[in-house]
């Protein structure tokens, strides 16, 4: 176990998500120098350790730990670890064995980076476990909310679709919230989690009632093969027309709206591909803030280790 | 054969105890009273500051075997079972091959009289291969030895199969022991539905899907007449039912776990596998409803639902097998509940001793008076030890109480008047090779 692990947006404090805002912006600084690369953890080796299909989020993990000159490599097995007769202990512990200075973990379990964080002495960071959590994207999203609208207390967003499915609902929701931002959920009670009205949201049933009133929309990706397995919705077209964010209702949105996706996008469902055209549609931002946050994530997991 | 005198103990009289001592001889009680063991020639085992009680009674220990030894086997499963103050178990057939045919019930109980340590009574299959579908030969299985019909974690799904075994061993007073559990509302479940669950993003398993089933099996038993048991109780909606049933006449019994008696879903944030089980742990309403479900009777037994798993099957929450020790702990914790007010010593007995053997129709132990076969519990209610999971019998290390302590440890077990855990040791026949931990 480390404490320099991040494993749960709940594992930062206000100040610590500043810090890593700030550090974000610095690197930002980096992005744009004509040789956008710094020396901060040459001779590091970062391991990306994917459990789960996710080429962006690997890629974007990679960008950044040699944008700080890391060296990294990675593992990338999908499936059940154990129906293939691997196991996800032996494989933590090979890695280290081989001297890796962090992990990022990619599962499709809850709690997997917390296990993973058990096994090993070195920062573990959580790149998504199952529906649980992926505190990285949070940060993404509040450094693109705050880059976009300056401080981001008392702005209201409204997160839209499958809540209950959603790892970033749970970290984001929890970021947001902890800088002083309104959150709103909007989604058919089936995609709701057991025990929403614990979380600090606001539950609403109509969406244009709630996109009204919003600085900040944040459409959740459908999976359209999960109505497939368990009915939740009746159909896509119907969740389209309720909960989806149409041209027509992107028409109505104020060009100041921060209106956000963690992609990949299904376009034509949860958004329309016009709405992807608003002003204040910031999703190729997320994308490149992704890179910096995970630059700071990365620098204050492994900087100044010996 | 010698006579053993356990001296000093109090001694269940069938309505509370007296300090006494016992005599034991020829597998029997044949004295007990104040100084009843004074003289010499006795082999004498301390039981002065212990509840001397009758030998427990488990309907629900999985003892991997045949198939799962790498987890128990016969040896390290009646050992743990000795050591948790048990005289009788019954043994779960999920097993390879399952208990589906009368020769692999006959070698299972072969091997354990081998072991010597516990009598084992395997439960009968309900469906061949626990497939739900066809009856297993019930009668068959009951002349070689079941009393019990249980097709575990697969429950029998359909209600017309389910109505014909209840119907078919009522001729023979066998008894159905269902896991209640509506299979299409916790596919890919993998923790108590609740708030935990949905902070955690893990598929919860609402207590829903057991009500269902627990009204259809009293429902089932109402209409035919048969007696059904329904295993580990885990929900509040589930005890009102059974308690409701009861009220009615319905020949229906049931039985908790120690672990949904003690844990919470809360316990699942860690994600450490220990925790996970089926029915799962559950929030704390649940919890308090089987607590007093046990008080009042609702609930007849505590049964452990031993289930033990290798570290290689526990590794990470989502990919884990369901399960977790309990033979070794229980005693300990339903103490507890005694201690704490919750239930009366008179409660715990019946629940882990007369109203187990009632259920699966084995001889009942109450009172120990002379006469009485000696299968005796020599309990210490002021001992307190650390569970160390290594340290248990158990081949396997899965229990969820590792690093706890508890209060109260059993001290001595008697099976038909023969030590089989003597001041905390097992007093074991030497095991053949390739038995106990040669895994």
């Amino acid at each position: 176990m480390s404490d320099r692990s991040l494993l749960s947006i709940d594992d930062l404090d206000v100040a610590g998500i500043r810090e890593i805002v700030e550090l974000s912006d610095a690197f930002e600084e980096v992005l744009r120098r004509p040789i956008p690369k710094v020396p901060a953890l040459r001779g590091r080796t970062v391991a990306n350790v994917f459990f789960e299909d996710s080429t962006r989020t690997r890629l974007s993990f990679e960008i950044a730990a040699k944008r700080l000159s890391a060296d990294t490599v990675n593992f990338t097995a999908s499936g059940s670890s154990l129906s293939k007769g691997e196991s996800l202990f032996d494989t933590i512990r090979t890695l280290h064995a081989m001297g890796v200075d962090a992990f990022v973990v990619r599962h499709r379990a809850p709690g997997a980076a917390r296990r993973v964080d058990g096994w090993v002495d070195t920062p573990v960071i959580n790149a998504g476990d199952g529906a649980h959590e992926h505190p990285t994207q949070a940060l993404l999203d509040l450094v693109t909310v705050h880059r976009r609208r300056g401080d981001v207390e008392g702005l209201r967003c409204v997160m839209v679709g499958d809540i209950e499915h959603s790892r970033v609902a749970r970290s984001t929701i929890g970021a947001f919230t902890m800088m002083g931002m309104h959150v709103s959920v909007a989604a058919p009670a089936t995609l709701l989690p057991t025990g929403i009205d614990d979380w600090p949201v606001d539950v609403v049933e109509d969406l244009d009632t709630a996109l009204e009133k919003a600085d900040v929309v944040y459409m959740l990706r459908m999976q359209k093969e999960r109505i497939a397995r368990d009915p939740v919705l009746p159909s896509l077209r119907e969740y389209v027309a309720r909960y989806g964010l149409t041209a027509e209702r992107a028409r109505r949105l104020p060009p100041e709206v921060v209106l956000m996706h963690p992609g990949p996008m299904n376009r034509g469902v949860e958004i329309a591909p016009e709405a992807t055209e608003h002003p204040g549609a910031a999703i190729e931002e997320q994308v490149r803030n992704g890179v910096t946050v995970r630059m700071a994530v990365l620098y204050l997991a492994l900087g100044g280790m010996p | 054969m010698t006579r053993i005198a356990l001296r000093g103990g109090r001694v269940w009289t069938g309505a509370g105890t007296e300090v006494a001592d016992i005599v034991v001889a020829d597998g029997s009680v044949v004295a007990v009273g104040p100084a009843a063991a004074a003289g010499s020639g006795t082999d004498d085992l301390d039981a002065s500051g212990c509840l001397v009680l009758p030998g427990f009674v488990d309907l629900h220990v999985h003892l991997r075997v045949p198939g799962g030894e790498d987890a128990e086997d016969v040896w390290t499963g009646s050992a743990a079972a000795a050591a948790g103050g048990f005289c009788d178990i019954v043994a779960i057939g999920n097993t390879q091959p399952p208990y589906d045919t009368a020769s692999v019930v006959r070698t299972v109980r072969a091997e354990a009289e081998a072991a010597g340590l516990v009598r084992v009574h395997p439960a009968g299959c309900v469906t061949r291969g626990r497939n739900g579908k066809d009856l297993a030969e019930l009668h068959e299985l009951h002349r070689a030895g079941c009393r019990v019909f249980t097709d575990d974690g697969t429950p029998v799904a359909d209600a017309a199969i389910m109505r014909r075994a209840l119907e078919y061993v009522k001729g023979f007073d066998g008894v159905v022991a269902d896991h209640c559990e509506e299979r299409s509302l916790t596919d890919g479940a993998q923790m108590h539905e609740g708030r935990v669950s949905g902070r955690l993003g893990l598929q919860g398993w609402p207590a829903a899907a057991e009500e269902i089933i627990v009204a259809r099996d009293i429902v089932l038993a109402e209409h035919t007449g048969s007696r059904v048991h329904l295993q580990h109780l885990s929900t509040a909606g589930s005890v009102e039912m059974v308690r409701q049933a009861k009220a009615r006449g319905v020949r229906v019994t049931a039985e908790v776990t120690p672990h949904h008696l003690t844990l919470t879903d809360d316990l699942v944030e860690g994600f450490d596998p220990v925790f996970k089980v089926n029915p799962p742990i559950r929030g704390e309403e649940h919890v308090l409803a089987v607590r007093t479900g046990l008080a009042d009777g609702t609930i007849d037994a505590v049964a452990t639902d031993h289930a033990p798993h290798t570290a290689e099957v526990k590794e990470e929450w989502t990919d884990a097998a369901c399960g977790m020790l309990g033979l070794e702990t229980a005693a300990s914790l339903v103490w507890n509940l005694v201690a704490d007010g919750t239930i009366t010593l008179d409660r715990m007995v019946h629940a882990m001793c007369t109203n187990p053997a009632r259920i699966a129709s084995l001889p009942v132990r109450d009172a120990i008076t002379p006469g009485v076969t000696a299968d005796l519990c020599v309990f210490d209610p002021e001992a307190t030890w650390e569970v160390d999971a290594v340290g248990l019998r158990s081949k396997a290390t899965n229990s969820p109480y590792a690093g706890m302590t508890l209060t109260g440890r059993v001290r001595h077990t008697l099976l038909d008047g023969r030590p089989t855990l003597r001041d905390g040791e097992i007093a074991a026949p030497v095991p053949p090779v390739g038995g106990s931990r040669a895994w």
